[in-house]
C-alpha cells in the first residue's frame, strides 16, 4: 500500500490508532456548545484552530511544554460556570503526567482534556514517543484517579466520548488514538500577550 | 515557627483576592497551607510538582482569579521553563518561597538550590523581594502584591532561613 505519509516529514511512520486527528478533535469540539479551550503546543494548537477557527476564546501555546493542562486546572477553578477544554497531545502530557493527579483530586466538575495521541513527537521530527512503545496515557489518567475516561480509536466512539467530555460530573479525559500525518500547518499570532488580552476581553470584558 | 506572620500574610493575600493557593507540602508554608485548606472560600490545589503552579496560576488569571504559588526554593528549578509562559504572556505571577540552602542550612543536599535561588529566577526576569525579619513580612508582601497584580510582573517573595529558622539535622 503507498505510504500516505509520503513527501512529509511523517513519511515511513506508523502508529496503532488509524483516526484522522483533525476530524476527530472537530467533532468533540462541536459536540461541546460555548466553551473555553487551552490548546497544548503544536500539533494539538493546530487541530483547535483547524476545528474552531481563530477564536478569542482559545488560548493556544507556542511553547512551556507540559504547562497546558494545569492551566486548563487553574481557568476551569477560576470559572466554575463555563466549560473548560484542553487539548493536548501525548508528547506534552507525557512531560508532566502528574498533572492528571492534580486534575483528579481538585475534580473540576467542568474540566475536560483530549490528548490527541499520534505516539510520536511531530515538531521535532516525529520520532516515536512511549505511548507507541507500550505506554497508556488512559490508563495513567485513570491510575491519576480521573473518574471519567474514555479511549476512542473508532469514529462512532466518538459520540460516547463528546457527550462524557460535556456532561461529566468530574474531570473527564479523553484518549483519542489518531494515525501519524502531517496536516497543514494553522498560522495564528504568537503573542502569548496578544492572546491573553484578546482571551480575556472577549471572557471578561477588560484586558 | 511563630503563627503571627504568617497569620498576616494570609490575611493580606485574601485581601487582595488571591482564592487560588497552589503548594507542594512544606514546613516552611505551613501555616498557609493549613489555613487555605481550611478556609471554604479558596481553592487549595495540592501539586505533585511546582511547574503546574506556574501554569495553573496563569490559567487563573486567563479566568479573571488571583493565585499563588508555595513552595520551597529547590521547587524554583523545577519551574523555569515554565516561567516562559508568565513572561512570553506577560501573566502576573506571584510565588512565596520557603528558602532551604540558605542561613544556617545543615543539609549539604539543599545548597546548590538554594544558592541559586534567586539568581535563577533574576535570569529569568522574576523580580525577588527578600525577607528575613517578621517585622518586614507585612509590607513585603504588600508591596509583592501590587507588583504582581497591579503592574503583572512577576514576582517571588524569598522567606529566608533567618526568619523561618533551619532544619535540624
Amino acid at each position: 500500500m503507498a505510504d500516505p505519509n509520503e513527501g512529509t516529514r511523517a513519511a515511513g511512520k506508523t502508529a496503532t490508532g488509524h483516526l484522522d486527528r483533525r476530524v476527530a478533535v472537530k467533532t468533540l469540539l462541536d459536540m461541546q456548545g460555548d466553551v473555553l479551550i487551552v490548546a497544548g503546543l503544536a500539533g494539538a494548537k493546530g487541530d483547535v484552530v483547524a476545528a474552531v477557527g481563530d477564536d478569542p476564546r482559545v488560548f493556544g501555546f507556542g511553547g512551556a511544554m507540559g504547562a497546558a493542562a494545569s492551566m486548563g486546572l487553574g481557568l476551569a477553578l477560576a470559572q466554575p460556570e463555563k466549560r473548560v477544554i484542553v487539548v493536548t497531545g501525548d508528547g506534552e502530557l507525557l512531560m508532566n503526567v502528574g498533572t492528571l493527579a492534580t486534575i483528579a483530586v481538585a475534580n473540576p466538575a467542568n474540566l475536560g482534556i483530549i490528548c490527541v495521541d499520534n505516539e510520536h513527537y511531530g515538531e521535532t521530527g516525529f520520532q516515536r514517543s512511549h505511548t507507541g512503545l507500550g505506554t497508556d496515557l488512559a490508563t495513567m489518567a485513570q491510575g491519576g484517579g480521573i473518574g471519567a475516561v474514555r479511549t476512542v480509536r473508532e469514529t462512532d466512539e466518538l459520540a460516547d466520548a463528546g457527550e462524557m467530555l460535556r456532561n461529566s460530573n468530574g474531570a473527564a479525559f479523553v484518549l483519542l488514538k489518531v494515525a501519524v500525518n502531517e496536516p497543514p500547518k494553522m498560522r495564528t499570532v504568537w503573542d502569548a500577550s496578544w492572546h491573553k488580552n484578546r482571551f480575556r476581553e472577549a471572557l471578561l470584558g477588560h484586558p | 515557627m511563630s503563627t503571627e506572620w504568617p497569620e498576616e500574610a494570609y490575611t493580606l493575600l485574601r485581601e487582595a483576592g488571591i482564592d487560588q493557593f497552589a503548594y507542594v507540602p512544606d514546613a516552611g508554608h505551613q501555616h498557609l497551607i493549613d489555613r487555605s485548606i481550611a478556609d471554604p472560600e479558596v481553592h487549595s490545589i495540592a501539586l505533585t510538582t511546582e511547574e503546574e503552579g506556574v501554569g495553573l496560576l496563569a490559567g487563573a488569571h486567563l479566568g479573571g482569579s488571583r493565585g499563588v504559588l508555595l513552595m520551597q526554593s529547590s521547587g524554583v528549578g523545577n519551574c523555569i521553563n515554565l516561567l516562559s509562559l508568565v513572561r512570553a504572556g506577560r501573566f502576573p505571577f506571584l510565588t512565596l518561597i520557603s528558602m532551604r540552602g540558605d542561613f544556617g542550612e545543615g543539609n549539604p543536599w539543599q545548597m546548590p538550590m538554594g544558592q541559586s535561588t534567586q539568581p535563577v529566577l533574576e535570569a529569568c526576569d522574576v523580580i525577588c523581594l527578600r525577607i528575613d525579619d517578621p517585622a518586614e513580612v507585612s509590607r513585603t508582601i504588600s508591596a509583592a502584591l501590587t507588583t504582581a497584580f497591579q503592574n503583572e510582573m512577576p514576582v517571588a517573595v524569598l522567606l529566608g532561613q533567618k526568619l523561618l529558622g533551619a532544619k535540624k539535622f
